[in-house]
């Protein structure tokens, strides 16, 4: 170890993969899945391994993905929300392996609601 | 790398792996496996958590949910509602944690942890000791960044004498003044030695945070070095505490890879490095001059004082020892300064204290809470109250050598000075709750036991003394005994008070001379052949509860 910037590189790096133990808090971007019985029957698993893939290939941090369970919509499953902290809360339907990246791209990235998946609620 | 949605916690402090833990760990990467989540949950072994009684303990993140009593068939269950599905497993919420237990998207804070201040357990639980990224991730090595590069050996010590920080070995000596004693000594050799020759009856705290927090010990050794000027580190550590010297080993080897222990740290051209070395089991070798006297190969008997180690210690050079809990205090100082530390806690004692709580108190375990906080809340907050529906009688804090104080003592707040004023001791943070159902007599006989048994008989006060009252108090539970040998016990606790030669001879009789104080009723009591809570089994039981 020959300088603190060196140090603080490794902190960096490091820090990443332990930001999931600090809880959630009011700064990070909350991706939640619906993991009832319904959701997993739809494909919720596919759905949360893209989620996972596509977080770690575009190295997001930030972000805290957890489950939920049925809440009574079983035909819209896999039911993928993304609540962005001061945005309101948004639910999509029928989420593919392939439409919980896009969402990521879109939606987690740059913002943008994906208007034609939305659940209204 | 897989990005993982959510990290277990296993704890992996001694306690819960005497409880299953290392089973429990299994089951619960066998059910992981089968379930497919390999690649989405990451499994941690990591240090004490707190409930020790409660234990094997997890705790699963970003939740923050913690788990108690666990069985390895419970696993499979984990594994299917929460790990899969994203519902808590209520009935396996450890009991404190339940409020807050109750979703999983949303928390509150208002568990167990929540109630404690936690500086010295900051990585307690929270990293895998094992991973030298983990801990520098949580700021770790900073500190001594930041000693090395930004200041001087007089701006540190002056800093920690500044913070107000007391030895939390018992004593609670200011740690600033004895580096300041040491520092300007011009010597070919100092050392640095870490007292883990935690002996005191009912205290682990020492060894919990070694197993939960290694580096935090390396990194505050490395910084006083700097202090005093001192090159060698050595951590004189009990030989029973296998998982504590494993991976302080562990720690000290990837500090040393990494180039934080050894030659030119930080490029400054200052050298240190740690070695750590076992003793076997004898209580007198925590006071320092015993430790240093067993440290050179002899017999662990104190030495006279004057000279003090800071002066002439081991091998006759200067030699700063400090106990682990209080290193583990220096670079959170270091980085955040004397201010923040005077902060937190009491004017007289700054900072927190880490206690072991154990005898008749629902949550068993390890805590840390700010200086001055009343008897009260520890045992009816975090501690949880007294269970099976008995009432308070006595703590004693301290450990063995410390006082018992009665319930008027409960709002007390605890503090070095304030608790020596009660006639007990801060001591090490051993706090042994003892209900109703317990007789005085029977209690004291016990500790006197443990000390007649750890005299190290270099002292005639001490050795004999502490022989001597064991008898009597046993002779006193047998029923055998008059009003001349109470007489007697008196006489004999000012004699070794006053005469032994060490801490030791002098605070074994701490538990008596308080008892006396408290309960002399009950003690007097049993010199009439009579024990009012009905322990002693020779003696008639009492008319009136005491």
């Amino acid at each position: 170890m020959k300088s603190l910037d060196e140090l603080a590189k490794i902190r960096d790096e490091a820090r990443k993969k332990l930001e999931i133990r600090d809880g959630e808090s009011g700064e990070k971007t909350k991706i939640i899945v619906g993991m009832g019985t319904c959701g997993i029957a739809a494909g919720a698993r596919e759905t949360m391994g893209a989620v996972l893939e596509e977080l770690e290939k575009r190295n997001l941090d930030n972000v805290l993905v957890t489950q939920t369970g049925c809440m009574g919509l079983c035909e819209q499953e896999p039911i993928l929300e993304v609540e962005i902290p001061g945005q309101p809360r948004i639910s999509y339907g029928k989420v593919s392996a392939d439409k919980a990246r896009q969402i990521i791209a879109r939606h987690v990235v740059n913002g943008n609601i994906i208007g034609e998946c939305g659940i209204n609620r | 790398m897989s990005y993982f949605r959510a990290h277990v916690l296993v704890c992996a402090g001694t306690p819960c792996m005497l409880k299953g833990a290392g089973a429990v760990k299994d089951a619960l990467c066998r059910e992981i496996e089968r379930a497919g989540l390999q690649e989405e949950i990451r499994v941690v072994e990591t240090g004490c958590l707190g409930p020790c009684d409660d234990g094997p303990v997890i705790v699963v993140y970003p939740e923050g949910v913690m788990y108690s009593k666990l069985k390895p068939e419970d696993m499979a269950h984990i594994v299917q509602q929460h790990l899969l599905k994203g519902r808590v497993v209520e009935n396996l919420v450890y009991r404190a944690e339940k409020e807050k237990a109750k979703s999983v998207v949303s928390l509150e804070k208002k568990g167990y942890l929540d109630r404690q201040y936690r500086i010295v357990l900051r990585n307690c639980g929270r990293i895998n000791p094992d991973s030298i990224e983990e801990y520098i991730a949580n700021g770790g090595y900073e500190a001594l960044g930041k000693a090395l590069t930004a200041m001087t050996p007089e701006q540190v010590v002056a800093t920690v004498k500044d913070s107000g920080l007391r030895g939390r070995g018992g004593a609670g000596f200011p740690t600033g003044l004895k580096w300041s004693f040491t520092a300007p000594i011009d010597a070919d050799q100092k050392y640095i030695i870490c007292n883990a020759d935690e002996g005191e009856p009912g205290t682990f705290k020492d060894r919990l945070i070694l197993e939960g927090d290694p580096h935090s010990i390396i990194e505050a050794m490395a910084i006083a070095g700097y202090a005093v000027g001192a090159d060698q580190g050595i951590v004189y550590i009990r030989g029973e505490y296998n998982l504590s010297i494993e991976r302080l080993q562990r720690a000290a080897a990837r500090a040393r890879e990494m180039g934080l222990l050894g030659k030119d740290i930080f490029g400054t051209g200052f050298n240190f490095d740690v070695q750590i070395r076992t003793g076997a089991g004898a209580y007198v070798c925590g006071e320092e001059t015993a430790l240093i006297e067993s440290l050179e190969g002899k017999r662990g008997e104190p030495r006279l004082k004057p000279p003090y180690p800071g002066v002439a210690g081991l091998w006759g050079r200067p030699t700063v020892v400090n106990n682990v809990e209080t290193l583990a205090n220096i670079p959170p100082i270091i980085l955040k300064g004397a201010e923040w530390f005077r902060g937190i806690g009491t004017e007289r004692t700054p900072g927190t204290k880490v206690f072991t709580m154990l005898g008749d108190i629902a949550n068993q375990g390890l805590i840390e809470v700010p200086m001055g906080i009343t008897l009260r809340e520890v045992i009816y907050g975090v501690g949880g109250g007294i269970p099976n529906g008995r009432g308070f009688k006595l703590a004693q804090t301290g450990g063995t050598s410390g006082g018992c104080l009665p319930k008027e003592f409960l709002d007390l707040p605890m503090d070095y000075d304030t608790l020596a004023e009660a006639g007990s001791a801060l001591g090490s943070g051993a706090l042994l709750v003892i209900d109703d159902s317990h007789c005085i007599v029977d209690v004291l006989r016990s500790f006197m036991k443990f000390f007649q048994h750890e005299s190290c008989g270099q002292c005639t006060p001490c050795r004999e003394g502490t022989f001597r009252l064991y008898e009597l108090f046993s002779t006193l539970a047998a029923g055998e005994a008059g009003q001349d040998d109470v007489k007697l016990i008196k006489e004999l606790c000012q004699a070794m008070q006053l005469s032994s030669l060490c801490g030791l001879g002098q605070s074994a009789p701490n538990g008596v001379v308080t008892a006396f104080q408290y309960f002399e009723d009950e003690i007097l009591r049993h010199a009439a052949g009579e024990c009012p809570a009905g322990v002693c089994r020779n003696l008639s039981a009492g008319t009136r509860a005491v």
